[in-house]
């Protein structure tokens, strides 16, 4: 076995440490203190969200899949945390961070990730496939990329209803040399659609890194101008910045009607997924360069310090208080019941589901 | 009742519906600026404007995924493809996302897709643009899949399928693009999942769907002048949701069956509704239950061998008559 490259992902180091350069930024400066704590809160929820899912994965409650967020928690935090009422997200299957962030509960996300009828989709997508419509969530998506034309229909349609929003389009690295999303890119250009493809570029397209499966040696991004498209980067350990790049974005997508790519340095600590002993690919080394120097919910932490916003015994207040939270969702979900036998056979059709006076399907849809 | 044609019953649908419903769109390539490859949407840009009549890319992955997205948020788009072989670019969109969402959203997201074009081998142009792939549509559970054989199931199914809330795939047939037909100018519907009896006979059932309908019912009548057999012609027009009863009744009154498809043979439709007829009818059956489908090989160009591969009047005779025997 050829030996892992060392430090295969140097893009995001290359961002210096520290205060941020982005803390004066309007978007930021003129948040306020209650927002800059619920802000912190949000991102430290969703690391020990995921955090007490490895254990509950370890005791075999959790099967298939599970991809975790630990470590990329500024990207969904710091983006998400700018959007109004007609603006969309929807993503790939690194979907807890994203479903936590727009306000879905601890209890439902846990169910769903062991598969009882009290997650949010009733044990019927499990981790990969979180749904929350009526907060403008519209997954969680299981094959990489597939997500992008529907992130760019949902564009569409609030363009079509004549309404000043967007779609945050998520995806990772891997899937920015899928078909599906160079045909996404061309089509939100071409109809000039409020559509901003966030490229959550993590380094590794599940364990092959961007120079193994990516022929052009620049940024992702930069393959915007391929479709005459704005495109930015940004560092996605330093919230600040995230919102900061995103809100120029989204002024262009609600101002404008025009799409963005914006290519956010990240990093997972964890493997793929759980069934990924993450040994063949990258060296501990550089896991522990970004644990020990570029994680993002410390860094905002520090910064909330250096600015007075926190106190360490707020954030201890508010760590202990998010690991109490995912505790209580571990026991939620133990306790919830399992789908039935009947239930498989639901949710398949809204007309079967609803049959009535107004609905027209007739005949046998569900066969024996 | 006005006679006009399987196009132009396909276009009154489109129309009806876009002056009934705003958040209808018509999607496609060429359906706008080029009135359809198949002449299918002609005049409906002059009629309705660049908003609602939207050509597209060569790009069936991306607009028809855009498609869904956009049903997602409560547009109806209906999608042309220009061919329902092109779908197979698109299948991940068609089948993971339209086919999965309902589902794996517990029931959060409906996805009121109508995705129509051409379904049919018999032109001459090779097996990359001569597939037929309801069945394989048809066995995602999610999927609605139909099949119009005439002007008046054209427009009643088309525009039932823009009503309806689930995804419904509408599987046109270019031959029987120019097909007249007698089609109410008023508002109709043809309810999905609902068979119809295209003839009443009582010696044989035939089950059809699609242009099939059409070769059964002209084998039909030289079955009863040649050979004095009074034969019933099963019109399908839903694949799923599949009108089983309708299937059964004529059985049990015929006690024999003959199922006609432009499939190919393996899991083709007529494999589930052969299912079907042994499961829920055995006991009625005079006879076993033949078929007549495409023979099992990739579309042949050979304008002469390809009328050949194809269920034709002649072989649909002679495979009733061993029915009949």
């Amino acid at each position: 076995m050829a030996k892992p490259a060392v430090l295969t992902h140097p893009e995001s180091l290359k961002h210096p440490a520290g205060p941020s350069a982005y803390a004066k930024d309007p978007v930021n400066a003129s948040m306020t203190k209650e927002a800059k704590i619920a802000l912190y809160t949000k991102m430290a929820r969703i690391r020990h969200f995921e955090q007490r899912c490895i254990r509950i994965y370890q005791q075999g409650k959790i099967g298939g899949f599970l991809h975790l967020y630990v470590g990329q928690e500024a990207v969904a935090a710091g983006t998400i945390s700018l959007l109004g009422k007609n603006d969309h997200i929807i993503t790939g299957y690194r979907d807890h961070g994203h479903g936590l962030m727009v306000g879905m509960g601890m209890n439902e996300c846990m169910a769903e990730l062991t598969g009882k009828v009290t997650g949010c989709s009733q044990g019927k997508g499990g981790s990969m496939h979180y749904f929350a419509p009526d907060k403008n969530y519209w997954g969680g998506h299981g094959i990489v990329g597939g997500q992008a034309p529907l992130g760019t229909g949902l564009a569409y349609a609030v363009k079509y209803q004549g309404l000043k929003g967007s779609c945050l389009t998520y995806m990772g690295d891997g899937a920015v040399n899928q078909g599906a999303v160079h045909e996404a890119y061309n089509l939100a250009s071409l109809w000039d659609l409020p559509v901003i493809f966030v490229v959550e570029n993590n380094g590794y397209s599940m364990g092959t890194s961007q120079e193994r499966s990516t022929a052009h040696p620049g940024c992702l991004a930069k393959r915007a101008e391929g479709y005459n498209m704005a495109w930015d980067v940004i560092n996605g350990h330093d919230v600040y910045e995230v919102r900061a790049k995103t809100a120029l974005a989204l002024k262009r997508a609600h101002e404008e009607s025009k799409p963005t790519v914006l290519e956010i340095f990240t990093y997972r600590y964890f493997g793929h997924s759980m069934a990924d002993p993450d040994k063949t690919y990258r060296e501990k080394e550089e896991i522990k360069t970004y644990r020990d120097k570029k994680d993002p919910v410390l860094l905002f932490e520090q910064e909330l310090l250096r600015e007075k916003v926190l106190t360490p015994e707020l954030s201890q207040t508010i760590n202990e208080a998010a690991m109490a939270e995912a505790d209580k969702a571990a026991i939620f979900a133990d306790e919830s019941p399992d789908p039935t036998l009947a239930d498989i056979t639901k949710h398949i059709y809204w007309e079967e589901d609803n049959r009535g006076p107004k609905t027209t399907s007739r005949g046998t849809i569900i066969f024996e | 009742m006005a006679v006009i044609s399987y196009r132009e019953a396909l276009r009154a649908a489109m129309r009806d519906e876009l002056n009934r419903d705003e958040n209808v769109v018509i999607m496609g390539e060429e359906v706008a600026q080029f009135n359809g490859a198949y002449k299918v949407t002609e005049g409906l840009l002059k009629e309705f404007g660049p908003k609602r009549i939207v050509d597209t890319p060569i790009s069936e992955a991306g607009f028809i995924g855009l498609g869904i997205g956009a049903s997602m948020l409560g547009i109806r788009p209906v999608m042309e493809l220009m061919f329902w072989s092109f779908s197979y670019v698109a299948f991940d969109q068609i089948v993971n996302n339209a086919g999965n969402i309902r589902y794996m959203s517990g029931g959060l997201i409906n996805c009121p897709i109508v995705i129509r074009g051409p379904a049919n081998g018999g032109t001459n142009v090779g097996a990359t643009h001569s597939h037929t792939p309801e069945a394989i549509l048809a066995s995602h559970p999610g999927i609605k899949v139909v099949c119009p054989a005439t002007p008046y199931d054209a427009k009643g199914l088309l525009k039932a399928a823009i009503r309806d809330n689930d995804p419904v795939y509408v599987m046109e047939n270019t031959i029987l693009y120019n097909d007249k037909g007698e089609v109410p100018d008023e508002d109709y519907i043809v309810p999905i999942g609902v068979a119809d009896v295209k003839r009443i006979g009582t010696d044989l059932t035939i089950v059809a769907h699609g242009r099939a309908v059409i070769t059964s019912l002209k084998a039909a009548e030289i079955l009863e002048k040649d050979h004095g057999v009074s034969v019933e012609v099963v019109d399908l027009r839903s694949i799923r949701p599949l009108d089983e009863e309708t299937i059964l009744k004529s059985v049990r009154k015929t006690h024999r069956a003959l199922l006609v498809e432009e499939n190919k043979p393996f899991c083709g439709v007529d494999a589930q509704v052969a299912y079907l007829i042994q499961s829920k009818a055995f006991d009625e059956l005079d006879a076993p239950v033949h078929r007549v489908s495409s023979i099992d090989a990739p579309q042949i160009y050979c304008k002469r061998m390809e009328d050949l591969q194809m269920p034709s009047v002649e072989r649909v005779v002679a495979e009733a008559l061993k029915v009949l025997a």
